[in-house]
């Protein structure tokens, strides 16, 4: 297993987006882990006095309305996305996945009712759907979470069941199906290995849509409730200071944009390093 | 006249293991209408020199040599140059059918592709020139309208549907590389008498490439085998058949289960060339054959051996060409 | 007489074709036209055709992989598609399968010991992990390849280790019938004879049965002491190999023997002439009429059945008798 992911790693090094990519989505992630040990200011602290300062040394980035310092807010915002993407991929992968392997093996009504059901699902806008859910439910950052983890069910069930079906036709299949091994096993032991690539990458892709979903329905204050910031709820706040002010809204966008940009071309980059087949075109 | 001469030609492609030589210094040379034909198991370097021929090696592959063609040099020629041999004078057929045509694309219109590059007719002539092919080869086109879709084919009718397009502009070669390999038995004996017929009565030169010794006896006059990059025994088809001399020649031969198998009393096992093909990075110094060959010696792991003439008609690169007593 | 070790009954197999309108029945393709074989201990018996012939179809029922429209199969006197799915489960260990495509049946992201292991699931015993690796290092060595393999992936193995390994693993359970569909086929002739030496040292000492499926002649002719020649779903002829081979008696089983290409170049073969059909196909003929140089109105009418003539079976009006 570590040789597997060292040689990978390996091959990784060669491919630009992927190093690019991974940088970029590395800092993200260590700036996230940052938050709990520090920040500069907390986040908490209201100092009207020293509302909506320019960046200086004391504030690197400025500070906002309440006088927060902005740059404690990103760095504590960011560990706020990455637990809102990481479960919502969780319960993607969790529900989406067995899903797909069950359509792909049982077929017939089965896979029938799987697939209407991902169709139903994939006919609501996502993001209008999830404002209907944690209309429901009430905001909050769980309530969101779950409201986005639905969303990647059917995303993942589908490829799982696309992928699965090719694997399916292979001989080794028809081999391990004489060795009498049953569905189930089959699809545990030979299918998942076979497409756990196309799922990683995939769920690179999700991560960053899911950071997109948190700040949208963050923004319209649906997600994370304050203290705890977030930066689509920045940016809902800047939107009035944006005559005067426009810097508040500029970091918070910059920051989802550098993100989502940074998975994105680790995922495209992931793609190319884990399919053997595309390794050497680039 | 000599149609196509091949001067120590050698190719280099980049592997996994880095760039290695996977064909080394081959010559040969073919007349108008001969028929060559190329056999060797995978890994020979069999369907690499097609393809070098057709300029069609990858573009980080290095070679060297001469390709002549008439009295042009193919492989010191542009890009727009060879566009204009490919499909031209030089036609070639792929073994997989189903997947060397484009699915989506009528017969009519891939056959006349090569024809509106190639050759200057206007739409009617064009049409009368597919029509004239597709009765060629045997898809009448009162049976098999221009309009169908190559899913609409038996994989023979397919492959039928790709000699038209090798042959649209009257080439000067034909290159067939395992042309039947895909195809059932009474489907490839149709199949190989087209391409015979076609050369014989256009003398169009064609390279047989196979790895079917039945195949190559019955479609050539002359024959090469090759192994790991090298010609190993060339000449007559018939001589080399009847008089194989290469260890690895005849190891092939006697590895084939012959007809009439059943008619021994006692089952005998096959005689089997020991060892298998070494790997690109990994071939030996001296005649790559050495260490699978029943007739080593020292000089044969040292130096690789040169050609030796047996005949006019036929030369064995080897130290020790087989005699009739190593036969039995 | 001795119980055969796999008797196929009266075996059918439509499948589904897809619908041409909304609200059609849907339409079907008989693969398989009534197959009836009896497979004996110990011996190798051939199943020869062209692609599509169902020669595959047959070895998947055989292999209770797929299951026959109509019809059964028996092994060892019990009835494999009338039995509870756990006894078939074991009785599994008894009929194994190689495969085609030594790229395509292995999985790629196994090492060679769970894949060897693999149809070891199925015996009744469950075995430690050190007995595990112990047979399997114990057959590796059997088939040729090196007990230390165990840990390697397929990537790293040649087309004919590959099959090896394939062998290895239908062997492990040490069965007595294998299927082998077109297992040779992918080969290269020096490896193809390699692996075939392989297969009949393996027959000899462990007395196992082979059904060998496989469109080369040459290689049933070697293989087999039994042959059925099968055209469109149908056993047109069958018997010993000897005595097919040296006495072809139905159209279709010389067309097929006249068409390997002779690896004497100065034995030239007669061309072939397109042959018009002569007579209207309809469900009842016999499969091989437009194709038939012998077809006659009776032909045209009734499908020939199987009757004995020289020594073997053959379902032909007119067969060839020289």
């Amino acid at each position: 297993m570590f040789r597997k992911l060292a040689e990978v790693f390996g091959h990784g090094l060669k491919n630009r987006s992927f190093v690019i990519g991974g940088i970029i989505s590395l800092l993200f992630f260590l700036v996230a882990f940052l938050s709990y040990f520090w920040t500069p200011y907390p986040v908490e602290d209201i100092n009207i006095a020293e509302r909506l300062l320019k960046p200086s040394t004391k504030y690197l980035l400025g500070t906002d309305h309440f006088g927060r310092d902005i740059l404690s807010m990103l760095i504590k915002g960011a560990r706020n996305s990455v637990i809102v993407a990481f479960v919502a991929i969780g319960i993607g992968l969790g529900c989406g996945v067995p899903l797909g392997l069950t359509a792909a093996a049982k077929k017939g009504w089965v896979n029938e009712l799987i697939m209407r059901f991902n169709d139903f699902t994939f006919a609501f806008p996502s993001l209008i759907s999830a404002i209907m859910i944690t209309a429901i439910l009430g905001p909050g950052s769980i309530n969101s979470i779950i409201a986005i983890g639905i969303f990647n069910i059917p995303v993942f069930a589908r490829v799982a069941r696309g992928a699965a079906l090719s694997i399916w036709k292979r001989e080794f299949i028809l081999a391990a199906r004489s060795a009498g091994k049953g569905q189930f096993k089959i699809s545990v032991e030979h299918i998942l290995p076979n497409i756990s690539s196309m799922l990683i990458v995939q769920a690179t892709i999700q991560f960053a849509l899911g950071i997109l979903a948190e700040a949208g329905l963050s923004y319209l204050g649906l997600g994370t409730q304050p203290p705890m910031p977030s930066w689509g709820k920045m940016l809902n706040e800047a939107h009035t200071f944006m005559h005067f002010a426009p810097q508040l809204a500029i970091y918070p966008g910059a920051a989802i944009a550098l993100t989502v940009m940074g998975l994105n071309l680790f995922g495209d980059g992931l793609r190319d390093v884990l399919d053997p087949k595309l390794r050497r075109s680039r | 006249m000599t149609l196509l001469q091949v001067k120590d030609l050698s190719v280099t492609l980049i592997t996994a293991q880095g760039p290695q030589e996977v064909i080394s210094n081959i010559n040969f040379s073919m007349d108008a209408g001969d028929k060559l034909g190329i056999v060797g198991e995978s890994g020979c370097g069999k369907s690499i020199s097609a393809l070098a021929m057709m300029s069609l090696l990858p573009p980080d592959s290095q070679t060297s040599g001469k390709i002549i063609l008439e009295d042009q040099d193919i492989l010191s020629l542009n890009s727009t140059q060879i566009c204009s041999i490919r499909g031209n004078r030089i036609g070639m057929i792929f073994q997989e059918p189903m997947t060397a045509l484009n699915p989506v694309k009528k017969i009519g219109a891939q056959v006349s592709e090569s024809i509106d590059l190639h050759m200057n007719l206007n739409r009617k002539q064009t049409l009368e020139r597919v029509t004239e092919l597709m009765d060629k080869v045997g898809l009448a086109v009162s049976r098999f309208p221009l309009n169908l879709y190559p899913h609409q084919l038996s994989g023979g009718q397919r492959q039928r549907v790709m000699i038209a397009m090798a042959i649209a502009c009257n080439p000067k070669i034909l290159i067939a590389d395992e042309p039947t390999t895909a195809l059932d038995v009474t489907v490839q004996e149709q199949i190989l008498d087209l391409i015979r017929d076609l050369a014989d009565s256009s003398g169009m030169a064609l390279i047989m490439i196979s790895h079917d010794l039945g195949v190559i006896a019955q479609t050539t006059q002359n024959v090469m085998v090759m192994y790991t990059g090298n010609i190993v025994e060339m000449g007559r088809t018939v001589d080399v058949f009847q008089n194989m001399l290469h260890p690895y020649t005849y190891g092939l031969f006697s590895a084939i289960p012959h007809a009439g198998s059943s008619a021994q009393k006692k089952r005998k096992r096959l005689s089997c060339i020991p060892g298998q093909v070494p790997e690109l990075h990994l071939r030996p110094q001296g005649c790559n054959f050495a260490d699978r060959c029943s007739k080593v010696s020292h000089k044969c792991k040292a130096i690789e051996p040169a050609a030796t003439k047996i005949s006019d008609q036929h030369q064995v690169w080897c130290y020790h060409p087989l005699t009739q007593e190593d036969k039995k | 007489m001795k119980q055969p070790l796999v008797k196929i009954e009266d075996v059918y197999k439509d499948y589904q074709l897809p619908k041409k309108y909304l609200f059609q029945k849907a339409p079907f393709f008989r693969a398989l036209h009534g197959i009836n074989l009896e497979l004996n201990q110990g011996s190798s018996f051939g199943i020869v055709g062209e692609s599509g012939c169902g020669k595959s179809t047959l070895a998947r029922i055989v292999m209770a992989l797929d299951n026959p429209t109509s019809g059964t199969v028996f092994f060892e006197g019990r009835d494999l598609f009338n039995i509870p799915s756990a006894e078939l489960r074991h009785l599994r260990r008894n009929f194994q399968m190689v495969f085609q495509d030594p790229y395509g049946s292995l999985n790629p992201r196994k090492n060679i010991l769970g894949i060897v292991a693999e149809p070891l699931d199925t015996l009744k015993e469950r075995l430690s992990f050190a007995e595990k690796k112990e047979r399997v290092s114990q057959i590796l060595v059997e088939v040729g390849l090196n007990a230390a393999d165990t840990d390697k992936f397929p990537h790293e193995f040649s087309g004919g280790q590959r099959q090896r390994i394939a062998i290895a693993r239908a062997l492990i359970t040490r069965p007595s019938l294998i299927v082998a569909d077109e297992s040779v086929s992918a080969l290269d002739v020096s490896v193809q004879a390699q692996v075939l030496n392989l297969m009949m040292d393996l027959q000899d000492k462990y007395n196992l049965t082979y059904m060998f499926i496989s469109h080369d002649l040459s290689v049933v002719e070697y293989v087999t002491d039994h042959v059925a020649v099968i055209y469109m779903g149908q056993i047109v002829e069958q018997g010993t190999t000897k005595s097919l081979f040296q006495n072809p008696l139905h159209p279709y089983t010389q067309t097929l023997l006249r068409a390997v290409p002779d690896v004497n170049p100065l034995n030239k073969r007669r061309e072939v002439k397109e042959r018009i059909p002569q007579f209207e196909m309809t469900s009842k003929s016999c499969p091989f009429l437009d194709r038939c140089i012998k077809a006659t109105k009776n032909c045209a009418d009734n499908a020939p059945k199987l009757v004995e003539n020289m020594g073997h079976w053959v379902a032909c009006f007119n067969p060839d008798v020289a």
